[in-house]
């Protein structure tokens, strides 16, 4: 067991559990459960593919993405991150329904060998506004919850820790490959490789980028995990947990009631009631 | 409290050679044992090896035996060891946890994983705060922290768990002449409470202020051996890739230059 040597004598100053990891968050949506948002922005995601159409998903963006972010006030991050998210599979997906819907009829514009029909515009629609909805969910999710509060909520309800780790250690892994490809990308452009100027060129200038990324982040992997072996990561039996978010009744029952609500939309369009 | 290596040599998986070759050391309690050498010497793979990480996390194969405390360790699963010895890396990004939100929750994250008692993960996360006078830091987050920041929390971490022995490879690398003396300065405070501390530094000033012994490895092999004063002190240093501490160079140069030895004052103390 630790604690035999090291610093024992040191006079620490027992301050206690600092106020801010258990400080309440600035709002009541971030106040809430870590589970409950993530329940919310799960049942929200799914919810928008299952009820199809698109009336249905842009009602669920209003009540259960807009309206919480404005509560929260966050809805201008909100807006500018899952745009940036969901862009680049927004527009794909929204011009090839647009000119290339099987099903479509009714023309509205003709460029040489493509047409783009209004069955096709409505599908899109309908495809874009999903899209947005899931991005949407999962934005307002991580602006207003502080990863480590939901792997502690998770471990505090039996989850493994290493389930928690993995989620979070992925988001964690996007802003530092970001910074990692910024670093690489000042390197090579100080050795002289050019990022700049026509499409080719740009393209050209990533592959020499994305090599050292990918193989920089793979060699990373083996410190790391002989770092959180080292801080006894792997040890079996339960971890020790400064502060657990808080949890209601309300909140409980609010859980199992968007569960059960997905579950029976599922099932009523399943079985093709709502049609 | 005791490390000891006996006949270890290690060879990587895959590699054809050994890294590490017939590598007797004693690590007794309270005592600091700086390693040098050349980049490719073996340093990391000494402290991996006496840490336990290889072959158990690295792969590869060893022979020899490593004790601990009299006990062989061989069949030690890591997490058990990983309550007895703390090991400190270079680079001090990878040593962050990626769960902590906070430097506080970090510092922590290691004695939350030994199962310590609640209020004992608090007061030992409090006091490695501030040993390296990083309490300022501990409501930041980790990741938004300078490399030198960095590896104090890193450290603060290590400390934070109270090990009986401490094995840290280049844990100054990316810190100023100030971290450097917090990092030194902690490290000497461990050893008085009686760990047993195994330390690589490029930085040979840093070893000759607190190592009581020095190795200087090569290719793998214990090429020198001592006394700190001794071994920083020998002129084939230079040849084996170590810069001798600025105390030894400047009394070489002195020599060199015809000054008396008594000259120099408090540097032949």
């Amino acid at each position: 067991m630790a604690g035999g040597a090291g610093l024992t004598s040191a006079p620490p100053l027992d301050r206690g559990i600092p106020d801010f990891l258990e400080r309440p968050g600035p709002s009541p949506v971030h106040r809430l459960n870590p589970l409950t948002k993530a329940t919310l922005a799960t049942v929200t995601a799914v919810a928008a593919v299952a009820l199809g159409g698109l009336v249905g998903p842009v009602v669920l963006v209003l009540v259960a993405v807009i309206l919480p972010a404005a509560a929260a006030g966050v809805l201008g991050r909100l807006i500018r991150t899952s745009l940036l998210l969901a862009l680049p599979i927004a527009v794909s997906a929204f011009l090839v329904n647009l000119f290339f819907f099987p099903d479509g009829r009714t023309v509205l514009v003709e460029v040489g060998p493509i047409t783009a029909t209004a069955e096709g515009f409505g599908f899109a629609l309908e495809i874009l506004a999903r899209i947005l909805a899931i991005s949407g969910a999962v934005t307002l999710f991580y602006l207003t919850t502080r990863p480590a509060a939901l792997v502690i909520d998770l471990e505090r309800r039996g989850v493994s820790p290493r389930v928690g780790f993995v989620a979070n250690a992925s988001v964690q892994t996007v802003p530092a490959m970001v910074e990692r490809a910024a670093q690489i990308t000042a390197a090579q452009r100080a050795r002289g490789l050019d990022t700049e100027g026509s499409v080719w060129r740009r393209i050209r200038g990533i592959v020499p980028i994305v090599g050292p990324v990918i193989l920089g982040s793979i060699a990373e992997v083996e410190e790391r995990t002989m770092a959180l072996e080292a801080r006894g990561f792997t040890r079996p039996g339960r971890r020790t947990l400064l502060w657990t978010p808080s949890d209601t009744t309300f909140e409980r029952i609010l859980r199992w009631g968007l569960v059960a609500a997905l579950v029976g939309l599922i099932a009523v369009r399943v079985t093709g009631v709502l049609r | 409290m005791s490390l000891q290596l006996t006949g270890v040599g290690y060879r990587y998986a895959g590699a054809t050679a050994a890294a590490l070759l017939d590598i007797d050391l004693l690590l007794g309690p309270g005592e600091v044992v700086g390693v040098a050498g050349a980049s490719e010497s073996g340093k990391t793979t000494l402290c991996l090896v006496a840490a336990g990480l290889a072959p158990r996390t690295v792969g590869g194969q060893i022979r020899g035996t490593i004790l601990l405390d009299g006990e062989d360790v061989d069949a030690w699963p890591m997490h058990r060891l990983s309550a007895r010895i703390g090991i400190g890396f270079q680079n001090p990004a990878t040593q962050l946890s990626q769960v902590a939100g906070t430097v506080f929750e970090e510092v922590a994250f290691g004695p939350m994983n030994l199962g310590v008692p609640r209020n004992e993960v608090v007061s030992h996360t409090w006091a490695a705060l501030e040993t390296l006078r990083i309490e300022n830091l501990a409501e930041r987050d980790p990741f938004r922290l300078s490399g030198g920041q960095q590896q104090l929390v890193a450290m603060a971490g290590l400390l934070a768990m109270r090990p009986e022995h401490l094995v840290l490879d280049e844990p100054t690398a990316q810190l100023d002449p100030e971290g450097t003396r917090l990092v030194g300065d902690a490290i000497a405070r461990l050893a008085a409470e009686g760990a047993s501390i195994l330390i690589t530094e490029q930085k040979t000033d840093l070893l000759a202020a607190i190592a009581a012994r020095v190795i200087v490895l090569d290719g793998g092999r214990i090429a020198r051996a001592g006394t700190a004063d001794d071994v920083l002190a020998d002129p084939g240093l230079a040849e084996l890739g170590v810069a001798p501490p600025a105390m030894h160079r400047l009394r070489r140069a002195a020599a060199d230059a015809g000054v008396a030895p008594g000259t120099l004052g408090s540097l032949d103390g």
